[in-house]
């Protein structure tokens, strides 16, 4: 199991450092002339000039990269050209704010994309086109559309709690929760679509499997054979899929955010990409893309504990 | 499976006509599916003609009409927050949102199909190469990727998109690639590669033919995802502001939500329409192409359809050859079993089956496939699959009727009074627990005992059905035990909890002949130790005799002769039982030697090892 | 005896599939298999899962890849034929194969199927009908079968479809890989004899594997007996398999239950004794 750790977590810096390399080399290639759009049209040479040297853009972009890289390791990312505050900083105040949006998303997708799931497999019918026209609405309809109406219904019409902002978790639990419904439930219509549509179809191939018939011939309940047998069967392709739906939460957390006006890496990331704040757009897509390497390999973990044959290979 | 005769023209005849009619034909008959098309071509209608349909310019500011409501100022559905015309402006933003989304899926389609269409047909390099690129495109959720391309190429929606594509394109990889691996393997492949067809020909006729509809499917889904990405850049405000689209309307319109809310309505309903057509279009085509594929792998039991008759002639009885004074276990009167259809009709694989189980004997019940043999084994069980059930008829077990049990009462029979022994190994071991967990959980329900004494038990069984080291299998994996193993767990299992019958269902069929005979000296033993009745279905007249005391022959859904081994196969008077014992190929002659080179293959004789 | 009488003569024959995974050994499915086929001859190959008689017949028809030793047809070796040079042989060697589900191509005609090889062969229109039509006259269905689709037929239907395209380009040669193993009873027999009247009436030669030594004896002139990716024992049909010498063949013979209660108890009984021997045989060998 420890090897097993090990060898995906070294897979992941790998891909990670050709991530990041990739984005380094590709944004700053694209860029074209940094100071003079930072500048505007109206600068002086000079001032370009001075700029480009401050920023340390007179240099090779290789050298470049090899600093920003050596840097990377230590967790320096540089400073932001508009704000000057640190990279490293300006992401880690917001990334827990993030976080805490998409993790409370993904554990409401997964108990409520289960159940649902489940109860779709088990009762067929009318509970099964219910779900499927959840699973529908849910799988088209963006999550943003649904963050707009939320903000609407709850802001205009309502007018039961303010609708946006945010407070910390630490301030006050309660406080962070009625912050965190609406944008929680926004993310995650979607996504329990896709994990009940997933989990629905999975039972039911895994309930025809040979081996129910009989485990049930040996004088186990139906109920006993679906909860311990057939859902840990099933949980494999869900748990991919989740892990898919993770990261596609990171994205939908985005704009999600500036809905809601929560002070989470959305708001940075749009503001930085507007201006062209490349150092902040780098450190963004390093770790997003630690965070992706480090989900997958959780939900490979628990796929391990799940399936025997995924342990071994 | 059964020859022509038994499937009755009409049936062949609508089957010709559904395979027949082309998918796009049966889409239109699809309910859901033709309201999806109607709704998707008026909006792409009116994307193209935005220019005749436009009252107004959709660009073009106008102070004095900042946020007019619907119907002033000729503005049907208002005007904007720098009082731009609403209807104009959402015209023409569906033609540059559908156009978005659409250049982003033809690029990711593009990417997607060559890719796996060389991968998945020379693998190798290709495939190394392509699980690379994909791991490196999928490090980063869309949005971050898009972000990152918006800071440096700036507003520009044809290159975003374009970007976005070549993150869709593994969608399509996989697609294709998964088809065309398995597509690649099937014996068809083969057999046309034998037949000196050339690989692109090949590629063309058997495999883009196959993935052409999951493709069309997948498209549909990802424009859905498109549109959505797009809005919603738009909607941060990093679009181009001189191309009107949903998300910059949705922006504007979220920005004056408290003075003019019903601006939302517009550019909301249309991502929303849009969006939820393409989904059901797409899984209105996938429902036709399963429906028109009818599963062709899966042999249907018993798929030919019968008229249901449980009269007609009675059965060839033997008399008994000597008087059996051992009383009747199970005893089957007129079981009908049928599969509830959509249509509302059932349809019957069983149609009137009696027979008798005394207590501790074997009784073979033979037929081929489709004569709905293991239907019977498995309505006794009454674990028959989704859909079937016993229509009519009784199943006494030992004075209760099985067929109208509860279904608590019947999980009681099942492994305590009643067990059952599979066909497949292989199939019928829960993949994800240990064997030796399969064998102590039953116990432990059935007969309410300790685990260390269920293992205690489990592990004797192992030692009695022959498995050289109890402990090792005990731990091991269903996957990491041979076939003929894994038969040797499934019968310690039937056995553990100490039933009265065994209802066996091809139990050697899977098996090699060495393996087989193993299998059928065990069951031998285990039955003369613990006197149990085995009701074993099979279509191999050699284990009936290896096996049985009394046997009964079905064919169509129905007993038509049984009695006592000996008997029958000294003297079978059914025509249909005549007929399956004229077919068997043991007692036949060799063919002998080719004729005009008997004396070399003399020579060979000696030559060979 | 000159090997230009016989048609096809597999000598040495090694098949090595590649480890999955590296520092794994690879798999040796044959090693160091020979047998040869007479023109019009049907040798029986017989064996069980994992005995090496499918990937056998994979190697003669380039669908396996061979390491060693030679496969000559008509005295040509074709173990390494690049894939023009093996589409040219469509015309001498054919193939069907066990599974009539998964064997015909589900969306195409019977017609589009048949039609491969002459299109192949760029065989007109009008004459590809015509001879598809024969074809299928040969194999015992009717001319209206070619308009339908496979999941339209029985199993047996299928396999005599299987064998209408096997026959398409006249081969001398056909490997039939178990192509009655998935058939019932009675169809079996049917298509068992199906193939006897194509022999007798082309004179086509075939390789005919099958675990099922009572379908093999039925039909073949000579049998080869595998086991472990080896052949065990080679000879004339009748003696293989009623008299066989090789132990491994005589367990084969006497583990195959007969059709008849009382000669099967004879047979259980005969069957122990061998093992018992056997057995013996073995602990005297490693005493020695």
């Amino acid at each position: 199991m420890l090897r097993f750790i090990l060898r995906r977590l070294l897979a992941g810096v790998i891909l990670l450092f050709a991530v990041s390399s990739l984005a380094y080399l590709l944004l700053y290639l694209g860029a074209g002339d940094i100071a003079r759009q930072i500048l505007g049209q109206e600068a002086t040479q000079e001032q370009v000039q001075q700029l480009n040297t401050r920023l340390g853009l007179d240099q090779p972009l290789l050298t470049r990269y090899f600093g920003w890289l050596a840097g990377a390791v230590t967790g320096d990312f540089g400073a932001s050209w508009f704000t000057n505050q640190p990279v490293i900083a300006a992401i880690t105040s917001r990334l827990a704010v993030t976080l805490s949006l998409v993790i409370g998303t993904v554990t409401l997708t997964a108990i409520v994309g289960t159940a649902l799931g489940v109860w779709a497999a088990r009762k067929r019918g009318a509970a099964d086109r219910t779900v499927q026209i959840v699973s529908v609405l849910g799988f088209a309809i963006p999550g943003f559309l649904i963050a707009i109406f939320l903000v609407n219904l709850f802001a205009l019409n309502l007018k039961l709690f303010r609708p946006t902002g945010y407070i910390p978790i630490g301030t006050s639990f309660t406080g962070w929760l009625s912050t965190v419904t609406l944008p929680i439930i926004a993310l995650a219509i979607g996504a329990i679509a896709a994990i009940a549509a997933q989990v629905r179809g999975s039972v039911i191939d895994t309930m025809r499997q040979d081996w129910v018939r009989t485990l049930r011939s040996r004088g186990l309940s139906e109920n006993r054979v679906l909860y311990k047998h057939v859902l840990r069967n099933a949980g494999g392709p869900a748990l991919a899929v989740l892990a898919v739906q993770f990261v596609g939460l990171l994205g939908g957390a985005v704009i999600v955010e500036q809905i809601f006006a929560i002070p989470g890496l959305g708001p940075i990331a749009t503001q930085s990409t507007g201006q062209g704040d490349i150092p902040l757009v780098m450190g963004l897509v390093v770790v997003t893309a630690a965070l992706v390497v480090v989900v997958n390999i959780v939900i490979e973990i628990l796929h391990g504990f799940l399936n025997p044959k995924a342990r071994i290979s | 499976m059964s020859e022509s005769a038994i499937i009755p023209p009409t049936e062949v005849a609508t089957e010709v006509r559904a395979a027949r009619s082309h998918i796009g034909r049966r889409i239109l008959k699809n309910p859901t599916g033709l309201a999806a098309i109607i709704v998707l071509s008026l909006i792409v209608l009116s994307a193209i003609f935005a220019d005749l349909l436009a009252p107004m310019s959709p660009t073009t500011p106008n102070i004095q009409e900042v946020l007019a409501p619907p119907g002033e100022g000729g503005h049907v559905l208002g005007a904007d927050s720098a009082g731009r015309d609403v209807l104009s402006r959402l015209l023409f933003a569906t033609r540059f949102s559908l156009a978005g989304a659409l250049w982003a899926v033809l690029i990711a389609a593009v990417i997607g199909v060559t890719s796996g269409l060389i991968a998945g047909y020379y693998q190798k390099f290709f495939e190394q190469f392509s699980v690379w690129v994909i791991s490196i495109i999928q490090a980063l959720p869309g949005i971050v990727v898009l972000l990152a391309a918006r800071a440096v190429v700036g507003p520009s929606l044809w290159i975003i998109m374009a970007v976005f594509g070549l993150i869709l394109s593994p969608a399509f990889y996989r697609l294709t690639y998964a088809a065309v691996v398995g597509v690649r393997n099937e014996l068809y492949v083969d057999a046309a590669r034998v037949a000196g067809v050339g690989d692109l020909s090949i590629i063309g006729r058997h495999i883009l033919s196959v993935v052409r509809a999951p493709i069309i499917i997948q498209a549909a889904l990802l424009s859905g995802i498109g549109i959505a990405v797009q809005s919603g850049l738009d909607f941060l405000g990093l679009g181009d502001p001189n191309v009107p689209t949903w998300g910059q309307m949705l922006s504007d319109a979220f920005s004056r939500m408290y003075q003019q809310p019903l601006l939302l309505v517009w550019p909301a309903a249309a991502i929303a329409f849009t969006s939820i057509a393409l989904v059901l279009f797409g899984n209105a085509l996938r429902d036709e192409l399963e429906r028109a594929a009818g599963k062709p792998k899966k042999r249907r039991r018993g798929s030919a359809a019968y008229t249901p008759d449980t009269s007609g002639p009675a059965p060839v009885v033997h008399a008994e050859d000597r008087e059996d004074g051992r009383p009747t276990l199970l005893e089957v009167n007129d079981l009908v079993v049928g599969y509830d259809q959509p249509d509302g009709t059932v349809k019957q694989v069983v149609n009137g089956v009696s027979l008798k189980v005394k207590k501790g004997e074997v009784h073979g019940l033979i037929g081929e496939s489709g004569s709905g043999k293991t239907q019977t084994a498995w309505s006794i069980l009454r674990l028959l699959p989704a859909g079937g059930r016993i229509v009519a008829g009784t199943v006494f077990f030992d004075g209760k009727d099985l067929a109208h049990l509860s279904e608590k009462e019947m999980t009681k029979i099942r492994g305590r009074r009643i067990s059952y022994i599979p066909q497949e190994p292989m199939s019928n071991l829960d993949p994800s627990f240990t064997i030796g967990s399969q064998l102590v959980e039953p116990m432990r329900v059935t007969l309410g005992i300790s685990k260390a004494e269920a293992t205690k038990r489990a592990l004797g069984l192992l030692a009695r059905v022959g498995l050289p080291n109890p402990q090792k299998t005990f731990d091991s994996y269903p996957h990491e035990v041979s076939g003929g193993q894994a038969q040797r767990v499934l019968i310690a299992g039937a056995v553990s909890c100490e039933p009265d019958l065994i209802i066996a269902d091809e139990p050697t069929t899977a098996l090699d002949v060495t393996v087989q005979a193993e299998i059928l000296d065990l069951l031998r033993e285990l039955q003369n130790d613990l006197h149990v009745a085995i009701l074993i279905v099979t279509h191999n007249f050699g284990v009936v005799a290896d096996l049985c005391d009394r046997v009964s022959v079905m064919q169509h859904g129905k007993i038509v002769e049984t009695g006592p081994a000996r008997s029958i196969f000294k003297d079978p008077r059914h025509p249909y039982t005549k007929s399956l014992f004229d077919a068997i190929l043991e007692d036949g002659a060799a063919r002998g030697p080719l004729a005009h080179s008997a004396d070399r293959n003399m020579l060979e004789e000696g030559a060979a090892r | 005896m000159k090997a230009n009488e016989q048609l096809l003569v597999i000598d040495n024959v090694e098949v090595e599939y590649p480890a999955k995974g590296f520092g794994k050994k690879p798999f040796r499915a044959l090693k160091g298999v020979s047998i040869d086929i007479h023109p019009g001859e049907c040798v029986g190959l017989v064996g069980e899962s994992g005995s090496g008689k499918t990937t056998l017949g994979r190697a003669v028809l380039g669908l396996a890849p061979v390491t060693g030793g030679k496969v000559l047809y008509k005295g040509r070796d074709i173990a390494h034929l690049g894939r023009k040079e093996r589409r040219a042989l469509a015309d001498e060697i054919q193939v069907v194969f066990q599974d009539p589900y998964t064997s015909l191509n589900p969306s195409l005609t019977i017609e589009q199927t048949l039609s491969e090889p002459l299109r192949v062969k760029k065989m007109s229109g009008p004459d590809a009908s015509k001879r598809i039509r024969s074809l299928l006259d040969q194999v015992g269905l009717p001319s209206n079968a070619a308009d339908r689709l496979p999941r339209e037929f029985s199993g047996g239907q299928r396999q005599r479809i299987a064998i209408a395209r096997a026959l398409a380009l006249e081969p001398e040669l056909i490997v039939c890989d178990e192509p009655v193993s998935a058939l019932d009873l009675s169809t079996q027999a049917r298509v068992l004899d199906l193939f006897k009247d194509i022999q007798e009436a082309t004179g086509v030669a075939y390789l005919f594997v099958s675990h099922d030594l009572a379908v093999v004896r039925h039909l073949s002139h000579r049998v080869a007996v595998m086991y472990h990716g080896e052949i065990v024992e080679f000879g004339d049909g009748g003696k293989v398999t009623s008299d066989p010498e090789h132990p491994y063949t005589q367990r084969l013979l006497l583990a195959a239950p007969v059709p008849d209660p009382v000669r099967q108890e004879q047979r259980r009984a005969d069957r122990r004794r061998l093992l018992q021997a056997q057995e013996d045989l073995a602990m005297q060998a490693g005493a020695v």
